[in-house]
């Protein structure tokens, strides 16, 4: 079907089901986590200000959140019904793992959501609190054991290979903490608070344009930028040190991410841009700084790299989509760093919340988190091919063993279903952050007050009386 | 290796009841979604759909604790079944997908609300309609060669599974029904009432086809429930079910609120029960048994403590979550 093979269509629908998932935790473990830094400030200052600010984004999260949980259940399943060899050789290891995500922070998230949403009223504000804790408690726990299964793939460690060809556990904390887990967990959570902050800082942005007095938006664009300001320059750092951890671990991906067909003996270049050419193995129309590329990777100038003329070729990852989505993630974050510098300027100098040139770049940021997002995540999947478990299981032996038009026709309706979802879901979700927050904004509840006037359809989810 | 066969047997256990709890907990979720089309009214609609939207994603989440636990205890089983069930559960989830955004979408737009009402409905259907055929593909066998699914795309496909489909579909409407009766009142209530007795009876229907024609499936089911002396273990199964429906009709007739919610749950519960007795120790029924299928054994053990300790917490929240939102979901308290 479309003149792909089983494999690759396979890969297509993992690379389509996945792509569209991480969007979602990547906007609900930021938003859960600034959620619960709200009603904190509400409770703490008593300000009426943050919880109209809480509930307008406690609508949005609703939505995205379920959008991440039916799109998630997918994946969960996508693993035995397209990867069911990789099923049997690896989830001995990772099944335990992706076990206690479930346990430890599926359900956490699923238990308390319910209050959380709807639940301020009948429970009162502290056990609210409690609950919109546990909910961010529960995607970082989330983010925990699935980075620590996907760095498992890329780097393993602390397993053996059993009779049966199945990977097994020798030391459960090595195959957890393996060695680019750490790297990865911390460059996620950080791109997650980017992505958020920037969709936060965006829509404040938006309703400063028209009225820079609003006090919702100004909470929310301050405390955006703030977030911005701190974080992309430690998400520089980190990602400068996951890209080192790369260079000792899957070498191969470096290569690929850096274009560097050939080995230099004395000092690599640092190539800015160019035209990948997998079959010739050349980087055409190369732009780079020589040697720069050795002291980035090695902090030396001269010292020696090697290329892809030293792995077989049935080893190369495919490298056009590895070179060009690294640059699209690190274009996107050196332009948030501008906007957070940006930012503590404009607030030292007192504009922060009138300068429309400032609020323009901020909504043209708002999407950069989840471009980036998955650009990053297309650079790493892509960049530790051919192989589902890195160097020990090829991915074209990991696929169930189903005819192509099986899998070509489930991508088809998998790409049809979502498109749909997919521009319902935004439509509501812009819909919600084209009225700036109102006073006495209504939670998704209608135990509170609500608003008749505005666009927005009046939100929300009727409950129980109880009487 | 004495260990190891408890180990199997325990996490088959696990496994079956986690299944269990997804069953009972989201089959009522989808059952309201079967009975959407007999509520045309708006205002019941959004009483229906408010009775579970504190509750469906933790509900539903015992599904992924199904999927996820069966491929880390036994990945050979998940191997083998999930490629075999491939068109099932591919429907599945896309009816899980339009059911579970219909929950938040219908609530934000008023000109595509039907559009979502349908997708809500649809969806539950579907999602019903396909996880009844996987179970009657599951029971009927499947093909299997060395540690691989063997058949073809549409093994699952047979009179048999179709009539384990409407089954299922059956039941959860007789769940959801029952719920509406423990969850609301005036008008919805009595509907809910009338439509419980038609369900109950469908369902008895769908109870007495499947176990007539499983035994007839392999020689292995027939002799698990009709040789001596298994029989004395497996005869009390079909009497409960008698009782418990002697009760249900009291209850149903007396107008009770709670008891013929419980005791639709104690039919499921006997039926899975059946299910149970005709499988073990079969995890791909007349292949692979669950010692065969189990993870190493310290892929089981590393598990252990984390079912025994968070289970129960888990729970014990989900339980607090349902009491918070305990009592009658009335008409008016909505603002529309």
């Amino acid at each position: 079907m479309f003149g792909l093979d089983a494999v690759e269509l396979a890969r297509a629908q993992f690379a389509f089901t996945v792509t569209f998932h991480i969007i979602f935790p990547a906007f609900s473990i930021g938003l859960a986590s600034y959620l619960a830094v709200l009603e904190a400030l509400w409770l703490w200052t008593g300000r009426d200000v943050y919880l109209n600010v809480f509930n307008y984004w406690l609508k949005i999260f609703a939505i995205a959140f379920a959008m991440g949980v039916v799109s998630g259940i997918v994946m969960s399943y996508q693993f035995g019904t397209n990867w069911s060899v990789y099923s049997d050789k690896v989830g001995p290891v990772i099944g335990p793992l992706m076990a206690y995500e479930v346990l430890t922070a599926f359900f956490l998230e699923a238990g308390f959501l319910g209050v959380m949403l709807f639940g301020l009223k009948r429970v009162g504000p502290k056990l609210h609190f409690l609950a919109t804790l546990m909910v961010a408690i529960g995607t970082l726990i989330s983010a925990f054991w699935i980075l620590s299964a996907n760095s498992w793939m890329q780097t393993p460690a602390g397993y053996a290979v059993n009779a049966d060809g199945q990977f097994v556990s020798v030391d459960w904390l090595k195959v957890i903490f393996n060695p680019s887990f750490p790297y990865r967990l911390v460059h996620m959570v950080l791109a997650a608070y980017l992505t958020t902050s920037l969709v936060v800082g965006a829509v404040g942005a938006w309703h400063l344009l028209r009225n820079p007095h609003l006090p919702g938006p100004r909470v929310m664009f301050s405390m955006a930028m703030w977030m911005a300001a701190l974080v992309a320059p430690i998400q520089i750092f980190v990602g400068d040190q996951h890209g080192l951890n790369t260079l000792e671990h899957q070498p191969v991906k470096i290569m690929a991410m850096e274009g560097h067909f050939e080995s230099h003996k004395d000092g690599a270049p640092l190539y800015l841009f160019g035209w990948p050419d997998q079959e010739k193995g050349e980087l055409k129309w190369a732009l780079g700084i020589p040697k720069f590329g050795s002291l980035i990777l090695k902090h030396q100038i001269d010292a020696p790299m090697a290329g892809l003329d030293t792995v077989p070729r049935q080893d190369w990852p495919p490298v056009p989509i590895t070179f060009w989505s690294f640059r699209i993630m690190v274009g996107l974050g050196l332009l948030m760093l501008a906007l957070g510098l940006f930012s503590l300027w404009e607030r030292w100098r007192g504009r922060l919340y009138i300068n429309r040139g400032l609020h323009r770049f901020a909504i043209a940021m708002g999407p950069a988190g989840f471009i980036a997002v998955i650009a990053g995540w297309v650079t790493t999947e892509t960049g530790r091919q051919p192989f589902t478990v890195y160097g020990l299981l090829r991915t074209a032996d990991s696929v169930s063993p189903l005819a192509a038009p099986a899998v070509g026709t489930s991508l088809l309706a998998f790409i049809i279903v979502y498109f749909i979802i997919f521009a319902a879901g935004v439509l509501y979700i812009l819909r919600l952050m084209a009225e700036p927050p109102h006073p006495g904004e209504p939670g998704p509840s209608t135990e509170q007050p609500v608003r008749t006037a505005g666009i927005t359809p009046a939100a929300g989810v009727v409950q129980g009386a109880g009487s | 290796m004495n260990v190891a066969i408890d180990l199997a047997t325990l996490w088959a256990f696990i496994i079956a009841l986690a299944v269990f709890i997804y069953v009972v907990m989201d089959g009522f979720d989808l059952g309201l979604g079967i009975l959407f089309p007999l509520f045309p009214a708006k205002h019941d609609r959004d009483v229906i759909t408010n009775t579970v939207a504190p509750v469906w994603d933790g509900n539903e989440t015992w599904l992924v604790l199904g999927g996820g636990g069966l491929m880390a205890a036994f990945p050979l089983a998940y191997s083998i079944l999930l490629p075999a069930l491939y068109a099932p559960l591919i429907a599945m989830l896309v009816g899980l997908i339009f059911r579970g955004v219909a929950f938040e979408f219908r609530w934000r737009t008023r000109a595509t609300r039907n559009l979502w009402d349908i997708a809500f409905a649809g969806g539950s259907w579907v999602a019903a309609l396909a996880q009844g055929i996987a179970l009657g593909a599951i029971l009927q066998g499947v093909r299997v060669e060395g540690r691989h699914y063997a058949g073809g795309w549409w093994d699952w496909l047979t009179p048999f599974s179709i009539l384990t489909g409407v089954s299922l579909v059956a039941g959860y409407a007789l769940l959801g029904a029952t719920w509406l009766i423990l969850k609301t009142e005036g008008d919805l209530r009595d509907k809910a009432y009338r439509i419980s007795w038609v369900l109950l009876f469908l369902m008895l229907l769908a109870i007495a086809a499947v176990s007539l024609w499983t035994p007839l499936l392999t020689i292995q089911y027939s002799d698990r429930w009709f040789r001596w002396p298994a029989i004395v273990l497996t005869a009390p199964v079909p009497l409960a079910v008698i009782g418990v429906t002697v009760l249900m009709m009291k209850n149903l007739a007396q107008k009770h609120d709670v008891w013929p919610f419980v005791l639709a749950l104690a039919l499921f519960f006997l039926s899975y029960a059946g299910l149970g007795i005709s499988m073990y120790p079969y995890i791909v029924p007349q292949s692979i048994t669950i010692w065969q299928a189990a993870a190493p054994e310290r892929s089981q053990l590393i598990m252990l403590p984390g079912v025994l300790v968070l289970v129960p917490l888990i729970l014990g929240y989900t339980a607090w979550a349902y009491w918070v939102f305990r009592g009658k979901v009335g008409h008016d308290a909505g603002y529309h």
